[in-house]
Parts: structure tokens; sequence; C-alpha cells
């Protein structure tokens, strides 16, 4: 499934090229990736401004119920800029983003860039702690299972464990959050299960993003170390009798890695994704409950903003995942030609 | 087709999911019918109960039963479900046959806007749309529906690509066959076997997904109610009815996983070949020879004044690997030792257990693979002690070069600090000693700027400089022996010739014995001072290099031999060949292994296997007509009995 070393391997090497070829190299990859950063980013931008004139019918109508007044309709209207030409609206949304001006909420009439900032810090945290733990978790796991069923051995733990791991990476996030609030909050009365004001709040939103992240992010490193342990470089290793840790780690870890990076990137930006609804489940004072109760109550200046942020923390993610790839496995740059 | 289906049902997990998805299915059927009245009682008296006789799982805020609400939301949740796979399986479909049927520029573009949006979680995707197609059940199917559009629109691309470039769609083009006539007649039937399996995966996921947004209030609205409406209702009293949430919890997890994992089941079934048996090489056995042979015999010279000390003494060498009817032995005990700078080759075809007998020699064998014998002596330390036992001693005196220098190397470390490791774990240098070191050796071995070069990765190398780097690892200790698999098969003949040359300068230098494994008998000759010729895990003749040509006794080393073309080979004549096929390690026959292809094979060859036995001339030979007459048969190429 995905692409690994000795496929990338086929592409032949530059010899004796001059020293140039490096820099070179390096600086078409970051000339080439950051024009597919742009391009997302235009059609990101793009997408959530045509969002509120893809909505069928009038959207100030549909936020203020059938029953307001039409002048009232006419000037919010107004005051939103939405009887301007359409060229005219986007340009004036693509001024405020670059000045930081995101609109008004129509509910709270205060400004979307503060409720943004004031959001964002919850969502990042418990994004970021929970792929640290996802991580944490799944290497070990996948790198010892990867040991253990190597070249065929332990075919029943090998059964075992995927069987576990797909099943556990199939269910989705909000669902163990259920199970996890009856579990911890409801019958044991241990840990809290709403809010964010004290350190134990984050054990079970954290435990509820990771755990269908670790479980396939182990799977693959599994997969991964399995195949690289197949490979001639480790014999060499072998060869040359260095330690196993040396070799597990030092050798076949590093290769399993490139290929896993790419998945986790995916899996963060989902877990970017994931965390609107475990937050719902846990009642967090995040971006997503705000980005839900905002499309409840139609506040479609607040709904953009925030499809935006998401947006834009998925393109970051995916970014930086095809840098760093390119620092561990310099041939994932020529790959890409 | 159903014997691969049948394969998929018989794994335990095809098997679970399968049954359940078959369960849920009749469930969404009957359900409704059967207990529509029972969902919708008004039970005043147990008000948000918890669970009792009456109500299994309890009752919601209208005193509703919660266990027959969950079992009659399966028909909405499965169709709500159905209908956004539908939409996303035809958004995808259309979208990613697009660059066949509007042609190169339009399609470019819409491929990359689908490799854009691929690019954001489906979820996200789905929020996206649902403010656009606004909340509710309706709102909800367009949302999910668009939101699996990309992927299944990338899938789509992929499996099209895959199909469009085969021989006959290729034909059909060209024949002028209409684009969409070349879409409905050629492509998309070969492409609906994974697209079917992959739109079970996304029913499942579709399922789970709809639960999420009705979950959020954004999907079904009352009165109507699915799993997620439910749940939705359920966790706000999870406090006062646990089972209220659990319920509603369980059938969306249920159903969805069986519908993804049975999907996932049926994809790895029908795509994933058969395990196989020991692979059996089943090359044809005509040995490759090169023309540009150099003659000559520069054989002995080494041994004549060759010290009797032994860096190497094997004695009865045994691999064996568990095979489905007992174990398989592709080394049958063999017995041999290499002097103090001694050159010693090994020739034989591909599954002789020439390459294993090096990876047993080297301890680099691994489990399940057993290694036995009753000597396996390097420069006196008793190596059946286990790999670790001379971990020193073999990281800096043996070395070891394989075959293919493209994949010998880890491609995402630097070539000197893969050299430099050796001298850091074996040698107890800092690591700016042992890079100084590697760069030394680097230069030693001819590998041009070799500063540079060790900052380099493999890929930035060629083979030839590959290897030559390959035996600067080597050097980085001070090898007494040197292993070599099989070292110039993977180079190209001139590159070839310098690893010969610089493998014979580090030989000269430091009089430093070499094992030389090759199906090529021109290298072993030119290289060696003395040959084991290896048939079925056995040794059939050792004799000194110079013999080779004219003087070999046994009729497979002489159908070798006579099987090298070279500048005087008439290439009017068919090549000679050695016939048959090699030896089966799993089923190898009684008697003399190589009776089957032998000229001059009789009923005792047949039945009793020749011992390794010394002959007149100084070298051994395991077979019962060594030396008898044979001569070349023009027409087939074949070596035969003499006719005297």
């Amino acid at each position: 499934m995905t692409t690994t070393a000795s496929s990338v391997a086929s592409t032949p090497p530059a010899v004796g090229r001059l020293s140039g070829v490096l820099s070179h190299r390096w600086v078409r990859f970051g000339v080439r990736r950051l024009g597919r950063l742009l391009m997302s980013l235009a059609v990101l931008v793009t997408a959530s401004f045509l969002m509120i004139h893809l909505i069928p019918g009038d959207p100030v109508r549909g936020a203020l119920g059938p029953t307001a007044p039409t002048a009232l309709v006419e000037a919010r209207r107004e005051s939103l800029g939405l009887n301007d030409p359409l060229w005219l609206q986007y340009w004036h949304y693509l001024q405020g983003l670059f000045t930081g001006d995101l609109g008004t909420s129509l509910s709270s009439k205060l400004p979307v860039a503060d409720v943004v900032s004031q959001r964002l810090p919850a969502t990042l945290m418990l994004a970021v702690l929970a792929f640290a733990v996802a991580v944490a978790v799944a290497v070990p796991l996948g790198v010892g299972m990867g040991v253990l069923t190597r070249r065929g051995r332990g075919r029943r733990s090998e059964l075992a464990f995927t069987t576990t791991s797909v099943v556990v990476g199939t269910i989705p996030d909000f669902l163990i959050g259920v199970g996890l609030v009856y579990v911890f909050g409801v019958s044991l009365h241990v840990l809290p299960v709403a809010g964010n004001a004290t350190a134990d709040a984050y054990v079970l939103p954290v435990i509820a993003l990771a755990i269908g992240p670790a479980a396939i992010l182990a799977r693959i490193i599994r997969v991964e170390m399995v195949s690289v342990l197949e490979a001639d470089f480790v014999r060499t290793a072998r060869a040359k009798r260095l330690p196993s840790r040396t070799i597990y780690l030092g050798h076949a870890l590093p290769n399993a890695l490139t290929a896993a990076l790419t998945i986790c990137g995916l899996l963060l930006s989902s877990m970017v994704a994931g965390t609107v609804l475990v937050e719902n489940v846990f009642a967090w004072p995040g971006l997503g409950r705000t980005i839900v109760s905002s499309i409840l109550t139609k506040d479609y200046p607040v709904v953009q903003a925030i499809v935006l942020v998401y947006g834009v923390g998925v393109l970051v993610v995916n970014t930086v995942v095809d840098v760093v790839l390119a620092l561990l496995d310099p041939r994932s740059m020529i790959a890409e030609d | 087709m159903s014997r691969r289906w049948l394969r998929v049902l018989r794994t335990p997990l095809g098997l679970t999911t399968a049954a359940l998805v078959v369960a849920v299915v009749v469930l969404a059927i009957v359900a409704p019918v059967l207990w529509s009245d029972r969902a919708e009682v008004y039970d005043t008296d147990n008000i948000l109960a918890g669970p009792s006789g009456d109500h299994w799982a309890g009752t919601d805020g209208l005193g509703r039963d919660i266990f027959f609400r969950a079992l009659v939301a399966s028909r909405l949740s499965l169709e709500l479900a159905l209908a956004a796979t539908v939409i996303g399986v035809l958004a995808g479909l259309l979208l990613g046959t697009a660059p066949l049927l509007l042609g190169r520029r339009l399609g470019r573009l819409v491929t990359t806007g689908v490799n854009i949006a691929v690019a954001f979680p489906g979820l996200l995707l789905a929020l996206f749309f649902a403010v656009i197609f606004g909340v509710g059940a309706t709102g909800a199917v367009l949302a999910i529906g668009f939101a699996l559009a990309p992927s299944f629109a990338r899938l789509v691309q992929t499996l099209v690509a895959g199909v469009a470039a085969l021989d006959y769609v290729s034909a059909a083009r060209v024949a002028g066959v209409g684009r969409v006539r070349i879409l409905l007649r050629h492509v998309l039937p070969n492409i609906a076997e994974p697209l079917v399996v992959n739109a079970t995966i996304a029913g499942g996921g579709a399922l789970l997904a709809f639960a999420g947004l009705s979950f959020l209030g954004l999907g079904v609205q009352q009165p109507s109610y699915d799993w997620g409406r439910l749940l939705f209702e359920g966790i706000g009293m999870i406090y006062v009815n646990p089972a209220a949430a659990l319920a509603p919890g369980i059938a969306v997890l249920v159903a969805g996983l069986a519908f993804n994992l049975f999907g996932e089941s049926v994809a790895k079934g029908l795509g994933v070949s058969a395990v196989g048996g020991v692979p059996v090489p089943a090359t044809s056995s005509r040995l490759t020879g090169h023309a540009g042979r150099r003659d000559g015999t520069d054989g002995s010279t080494h041994m004549a004044m060759a010290p009797s000390d032994l860096v190497l003494d094997v004695v009865d060498l045994r691999v064996s690997f568990p095979g489905p009817a007992g174990p398989i032995r592709p080394v049958r005990g063999i017995s041999f030792s290499v002097r103090h700078g001694e050159a010693l080759g090994v020739v034989g075809e591909s599954g002789s257990g020439k390459s294993l007998t090096a990876l047993a020699v080297a301890q680099l064998i691994e489990e399940p693979g057993r290694v036995e014998a009753d000597r396996l002596e390097f420069r006196g330390a008793d190596l059946r002690d286990g790999p670790r036992a001379h971990r020193h001693l073999l990281g800096t005196s043996m070395a070891m070069v394989f075959q293919d220098p493209m994949t010998s190397f880890n491609p995402t470390r630097r070539m000197g600090s893969q050299l430099a490791e050796v001298a850091v774990h074996h040698q107890g240098m800092t690591r700016r000693q042992a890079m100084a070191r590697a760069v030394d050796r680097l230069r030693a071995v001819r590998v041009p700027e070799p500063e540079r070069r060790a900052t380099q990765y493999p890929h930035e190398f060629s083979g030839g400089m590959r290897q030559r780097a390959m035996i600067g690892m080597g050097v980085m200790g001070n090898p007494s022996l040197i292993i070599a698999d099989e070292p110039t098969t993977a180079l190209d003949v001139t590159v070839q010739q310098q690893v010969l040359d610089l493998l014979q300068a580090i030989r000269d230098e430091d009089d430093v014995a070499l094992v030389l494994i090759s199906h090529d008998v021109t290298v072993v000759g030119e290289v060696c001072d003395r040959v084991l010729v290896m048939y079925a895990g056995r040794i059939v003749e050792d004799l000194p290099a110079h013999q080779l040509q004219g003087g070999a006794l046994h009729p497979y080393t002489r159908a070798l031999v006579a099987a090298v073309p070279d500048m005087r080979t008439d290439l009017d004549q068919p090549l000679a060949v050695v016939p048959g096929r090699p030896v089966d390690p799993s089923d190898v026959p009684t008697g003399c292994a190589f009776a089957a292809r032998c000229p001059l094979a009789d009923d005792h060859c047949r039945t009793v296997d020749p011992p390794l036995a010394p002959t007149p001339t100084g070298s051994q030979v395991a077979c019962w007509h060594a030396g008898e007459p044979l001569e070349l048969d023009e027409g087939t190429g074949e070596l035969v009995e003499a006719k005297s």
C-alpha cells in the first residue's frame, strides 16, 4: 500500500555530477513543495469563501428565520457585504485574511478572530497530546511485534495482533469516547468527563483520540519492520556483527519509519478533524464545539473561519511530513519527479 | 472466482464479519416491520428508567423503549449510509474517469482538484458540505457522499490507469473505438471487483460517519431517529441511564465494523496470493559465462608456500530448514578448510547450496534455519558457540561481500557512517576516529574523492563503486578471511574486472584468505587457487583451479566448464548446456544426486552415493566414473559418453 524503499531505489543515481547536485535538488524540491502548498491554500481559501454563497437560498434569511423583518435582513446583508458583486466580496475576504480580520460573529457580535484565538489552544493541545501518545505507544509496539514476527515467526501472535489492531483502528473516536465516559466517569467515577479545567481531564479525551491511530500506526510499523528486516542491508548489518539493538533501532527502524511517516501525516490530519467529535463528547472548550454550535445557529462567519483554520492545519501537517520525509530519506525527493 | 471468495470466508475475521453483515441487513429489513409500534409506545410510568424486564435497555425522556428503538433505527441508519455510499461511488467514478473521458488537459485539472481534496480528512469535507447542504438527513447524506468522492476518485484513477495501459485497451483506442465505449466495455468491467470491495469498506465508514454527524446534531432530526441520533439523545442522560447511550453505540459499532472489516478481509483475501512452500529455482540450467575470459592458470602459487595454519576449518556442515514434509536440507554435510591467504572458489548452479554454505560459515543463517557441524572453526574459535560469542573477532576478521550492492547498504544512512560503525563497535574508536578510518578505507578501495563520498548516500554511488565500498567496509578491521557471495554477478563486465582486481590487490597486500562463491566458472578459475564444485548440497569435486580446464574428473564439473563459451566457440552451433534441472533440495534422490543428468550414470550410481575420495592428481572427487571419457554432442550441445 505504501511505496517501499526498494521501489524508490530503482531511480538511477546521479554519478559523478558536480557538488551542486545536492543543493540544486533541495531547491527544486522546495519550490515544487511550496507551489503545491500555495495552490492548496488558494483552493482552501476560495472554498471557504464560496461556502456561504453555495448555500441554497439567502443565508441571512436562513439565519434570522422566516419571521424576521425584511428590513433587518437587508441591513444584515448590507453589513456583511453580501450585496456587493462576488469578485469584490472575494477581494474584501482576501484583504480581511491578510489583516487578520475574519469578520464578526452573527450571534455573539465578537470578532471571529478573537473567538478562534480563544478556542484554538485547547484544540491544538488535545490534538498534539493525542498524537504524541499515539506515536509513543505505536512505535515500541510495532517495532516489538515486528521483531517477534519477523521471517514468519509467531504466526499466532501476528494474527491476534493484526486482528486486534484492525478492529481497534476501525472504531471511531467518538464511540471510544462514549465507552470511556461510561467506564471511567459513570461507573468508576475516577476521571472527569467534561471540560479541560484540570490536568486529569485531559486523560480520557486524549485516550479516545489516540487509541485508533495508535493501533493503525502500530500495525503499519510492524508490517514495515517485517519487510525491512528481510532486506539485504539488514543482513549486511548482521554481517558487521552489530548488537541487535543497533540493528533493529539504528538500521531497520529508520527505514520502517519513512514509510510509516506518510501514514503518520494522514493520521495526524485525521486527528485534527477527529477533535471535532471528541470535543463534543467531552464538552471540550475548543474549536470543535464552536463549529458545531455555529453550524446549528447558522453563524456563518465563525464556521468559515474555523473551516479555514482546520484546513490550514491539515496543509501544514502535510507539508511538514513531506519535508521530514525528505530529510530522513533523500530519495523521496527524487521519487516525486 | 468462487474459490477465492471461499478462502475469504475461511479466515476467522472474514467469516465473522460476513455473518454480521448478513445479520445486520436482515435486521434492517425486518426490524421496522416487527417492532415499529413498540418503539413508539410512551410508557409514562417509566420515564428515563434504567434497564428492566419490560425495557431491556431502559427508556428515554418520553418513556419510549430504547432497545426496540435501537433495533428499528437499523433501517434508517443503513439506508442513509447506503445512499451516501452510492453518491460517493458515483461521484468518484465520474471524477476518476474524467481524465479518460475529457482528454488530457481537462482531465489533468480534475486530477489536481482530486489530489488537493484527498489531502483533507473526510470528516472535515463532510462538515464543509453539511454547512452548504444544511442540517438534516438529506444534507448529511449529500455531505458524506461528497466527502467520500475524492478518495474514491483517486482509487478509480489508479485502477483506470492500470487497465488503460493494457494492450487490448490500447488496441481498441488505436482502432478508433470511442472513449465512452472503451470506458463501458473495456475499463469498467475490469475494475468492478476492487470497486465493489472498496464500496463495502466505504459503506461501513459511511455508517460510522453518519452516526458521527447525527451525534453532533447535524444529521437526522426528530422525530426520525437513526443510531447517531439515539446516541446524541442518550449521551445527555448517560448518568441516569447509561444504556440509552450504550445500546445505539454498540449497534452502530457492530454494524460499521462488520461492513468495514468484511470489505477489508475480502480485499485482503482477493488480493494476496497463496503462501507457497520453499521456492525452487525453475531457471534453465544453462550457465552464464562471458566472452572476455583471460586464459592462464595463475593458480597454485599461494598453495606451495601456504603455512599450515587454517583460517577456516569446516567438518560435516549441515544446513536445514523446516518444510511442510519434514526438514529440507540444502547443505548435506560438507567439509573443507581454507588456509591462510588462500583463495578458494565455490561453484555450482543456483540451489546447489553454495550461498547457504557461505552464510552458515558466517553465522548469518536465521531461524528457522538450523546449522550443524562436527567442526566449525574460524581462526581457532568455535563458531558453534553462537553468533554472539565471537562478535568482535567476526566483526573485525571476517569480511562479507554480498551479491547486490544496490540493496546491501542502508538507504537512509550516509556511506561513511555505515563503514565507521564497524570501528566504533568492534575497535573501540570514537566516532571521529572511525570516520577518518572510513575515509581512509574508501581511499584504499579506490573510491575517488573519499572525503566527499563518505558524506553521500548509497543511491549516489554507482554499482561498482558501491561494491568497492562494501569491500572497504570489510577491511575496516584487519580481515583474515573475505567471504564474497557472487560479488560481481550484479555488475557489468568491465566493472566486474575492477572488483576482482581489487579483491586480488587486498589479498596480495595483507595475505587475506578469500572464499569466492560464484556460478561463473570463468571468474573462479581466474581468481582462485582451489575450487570446490557443489551439487545438491554436497561437494562433488575439490580441485586446483588450474585443473579446471582439462583436469576435471567429475562429469558435472566438466559439463560446467564445457558450458562456458570462449573466443573459440562456434556461435553457429548451439551453446553447450548441462541437461536437466537442478535437484529440488526437498526431494533429493538416493544414490548420486547428479545421476539423473549424467551421461555416465548406471544403476550403481542411482543406488549408492559416491563418497568424496582423493585422486592421484591431488584433487578429490565424488564419482564412480571419475575421468571416464566424454565428448560434446554437436547437435544438442550436451556432453555424452564417448563412443570408443
